[in-house]
């Protein structure tokens, strides 16, 4: 089902003593999803990415804006009406019932002529039940499962009325770090074996990049960016997106085009024709230095971390707006550990300009 | 691990003694005052021993009529009151303003005297020689005839006392029960919204089962201080309750010690030990039944 959000904009009324001033949680939000894709909505928290999913859902009412589920207007809809499917980020599996009964549980809902037979909703639970590979603990309660578990009873419980979207907020966040890789290359396999249109909230751009056919990047309410993960990462819109994006995250300096030249402190780093001169920031991805003895960027080493394949370099400069600069090279360069600087080539293609002020990318 | 073991007593004494003195040893000696046959209290002898006291305190009118209002109270009030107050509590729980208004006038009886409530009553329903009371008053709009609930027909003091003692008992429990509504998650109630789930389904699959261990400590308490009542039947009908025909068990026991009829210790304590084994077979009961209902949760 092809999800169009159209001029979507969420205020809440103010609290206590600032009752007068509302917050403004969703700003504007445009965006058309294509049927069938595993859309990534990230963000720090506290951008209004969950308030998108509640406002998709129908447990919150836009202050603006329309939503639409193909060509239907639902944006006044009631959630129960939405025939959406959702997974919370502590699950809410129902304490009392089994597995069975809780994936059962929204079918049961049903009534007249949508109501299935007692064997119809039980092949059909089941049929969830094995989709996420919980077949075999369908008479436990939720307590005497772990975290991963109660996870694909969540999951199982939003896919069993196929609904026409699926939607998940924060799936991964309640999971220990291996669990979650397993998890999220579920989630992947499901949403291609099911073709849901499925939306999924994260702040974990590692999450969001590794499965999402198109990621959303979000920030105070507004969207920064949409498109697939890799030009996304490629072709940042503004420095918010770049620094976001990327572990280990990108190296950020005061740098300046001069004659045709892009200086970084006094090194002039690199041929920059077609702009004017003009002070900018400069990001350098960290897979975007290339150590050479003639190299432009002269850096004062401070440590080498060796990682196996690759070899993190740990260096200063003296304008650096991070604390240290960190490159990733290949460990074939040979970083000698005790050199007391170092010299780097920069990829032109890792290399952004963005303007001082308005953050947005030159270059 | 002596030494451990010696702390752990030390530690437990005080309960012990307290719990000894004032529980256990009363408990032990009214087993034995019931079965001592003719005992006079003048010269604290008795004739025997054996169970005459209980079979005169079950052929007692004065018992069996106390034991037949105490029954009706418990089995009137402990649904109605317990219902009522869970309807309450969640109209409560569902309405946003003036919750907080209407919180505290629920909780007013609860902290209004017994007796203070006990001559509102009075006002509302006594019959006297210049007014048939405030209830009548209303009655006679609609052309009925006056009922006298204080000292007229059985049903209507019967009425009279149920209703008083669910007004009186109402408060704690919509007290406890808002707040272990308010304490059930509220993503189970968007999880059940989103999947289509009717009002009543929700309040039957997942309110009354994510509540129901505070229900069942509500009836099962309800249930044993139901079958305390006293004091209510004073504060409507005066301590001669045998006269009145409302007398409870525990009222039974009152005055077979110090009513005008007392001094009869081995009576009372037939009748205290007969009320402990009625309390204790309904309570357990109680248990049996709601294990299979109640679902706790860590």
């Amino acid at each position: 089902m092809k999800v169009t959000i159209q001029d979507l904009t969420k205020k809440f009324p103010g609290r206590g003593r600032k009752a007068a001033e509302e917050v403004t949680a969703v700003n504007h939000f445009n965006v058309e999803i294509p049927d069938g894709k595993l859309v990534g909505l990230l963000g720090p928290s506290g951008c209004g990415k969950s308030t998108v999913l509640n406002l998709m859902c129908g447990l919150l009412k836009p202050t603006e804006g329309r939503i639409f589920f193909g060509d239907e207007d639902v944006t006044n809809l009631e959630p129960e009406k939405r025939e959406v499917g959702m997974v919370f980020q502590n699950y809410a599996l129902y304490p009392h019932l089994t597995v069975l009964q809780n994936i059962l549980f929204p079918l049961q809902n049903r009534k007249g002529p949508e109501r299935l037979t007692k064997a119809e909703m039980r092949e059909k639970a089941e049929e969830a039940a094995r989709l996420v590979q919980i077949d075999g603990l369908l008479d436990r309660k939720p307590g005497e499962l772990s975290g991963g578990q109660q996870q694909r009873v969540a999951i199982a419980r939003a896919l069993v009325k196929m609904p026409r979207i699926l939607l998940m907020d924060e799936p991964l966040s309640n999971l220990d770090a291996r669990l979650r890789l397993q998890t999220r290359e579920e989630i992947r396999r499901i949403q291609r074996e099911t073709g849901i249109t499925t939306i999924f909230v994260t702040h974990d751009q590692e999450e969001a990049m590794s499965i999402s056919d198109v990621i959303i990047v979000m920030k105070d309410g507004e969207i920064q960016q949409i498109g697939k993960p890799q030009e996304v990462y490629d072709a940042p819109r503004n420095l918010f997106v770049a620094k976001f994006l990327g572990t280990p995250p990108i190296n950020t300096f005061s740098g300046s085009v001069r004659g045709g030249k892009l200086f970084i402190g006094e090194n002039a780093v690199l041929e920059q024709k077609g702009i004017p001169d003009q002070d900018v920031t400069v990001g350098i991805r960290p897979e975007g230095f290339l150590p050479s003895p003639q190299g432009a960027l002269v850096c004062g080493l401070d440590r080498v971390e060796v990682m196996g394949r690759d070899v993190s370099v740990v260096c200063t400069h003296p304008a650096c707006q991070n604390p240290v600069i960190r490159a990733i090279v290949s460990a074939e360069s040979q970083t000698d550990p005790d050199a007391a600087e170092v010299r780097f080539d920069l990829k032109p293609n890792k290399v952004f300009l963005f303007h001082n002020k308005t953050e947005e990318r030159i270059l | 691990m002596e030494k451990k073991n010696l702390k752990g007593w030390l530690y437990l004494l005080p309960a012990v003694l307290f719990l000894g003195i004032f529980m256990v040893y009363p408990l032990i000696d009214v087993l034995i005052y019931s079965v001592e046959e003719g005992y006079n209290f003048a010269s604290q002898t008795y004739t025997g021993t054996g169970l005459r006291n209980y079979s005169y305190v079950l052929r007692d009118p004065y018992f069996l009529q106390a034991l037949k209002n105490t029954f009706l109270l418990v089995v009137i009030t402990v649904p109605l009151s317990t219902g009522l107050s869970l309807l309450i509590s969640l109209g409560l729980s569902s309405i946003r303003p003036l919750r907080e208004l209407f919180q505290t006038v629920f909780f007013l009886p609860y902290v209004t005297n017994t007796l203070a409530v006990g001559l509102v009553f009075m006002i509302l329903f006594k019959k006297t020689a210049y007014t048939d009371g405030f209830i009548n008053l209303i009655l006679s709009w609609f052309g009925m005839t006056p009922i006298d609930f204080i000292d007229g027909p059985y049903a209507a003091k019967m009425f009279v006392l149920c209703l008083y003692t669910i007004w009186v008992v109402m408060p704690f429990k919509i007290l406890i029960l808002t707040s272990a509504l308010a304490s059930v998650n509220q993503t189970y109630y968007n999880a059940a919204k989103i999947d289509g789930t009717s009002g009543l389904r929700i309040f039957f699959r997942l309110t009354l089962p994510m509540i129901s261990p505070t229900l069942v400590y509500l009836i099962i308490t309800g249930f044993i201080g139901a079958f305390k009542a006293y004091s209510d039947a004073v504060a409507l009908f005066g301590t001669n309750l045998n006269a009145a025909g409302m007398n409870t068990i525990v009222g039974y026991v009152y005055d077979m010690l110090y009513g005008n009829s007392g001094g009869y210790p081995s009576y009372a304590s037939a009748a205290a030990i007969l009320l402990f084994a009625i309390v204790l077979t309904i309570t357990c009961i109680n248990l049996l039944v709601s294990r299979k209902h109640v679902h706790y949760f860590s």
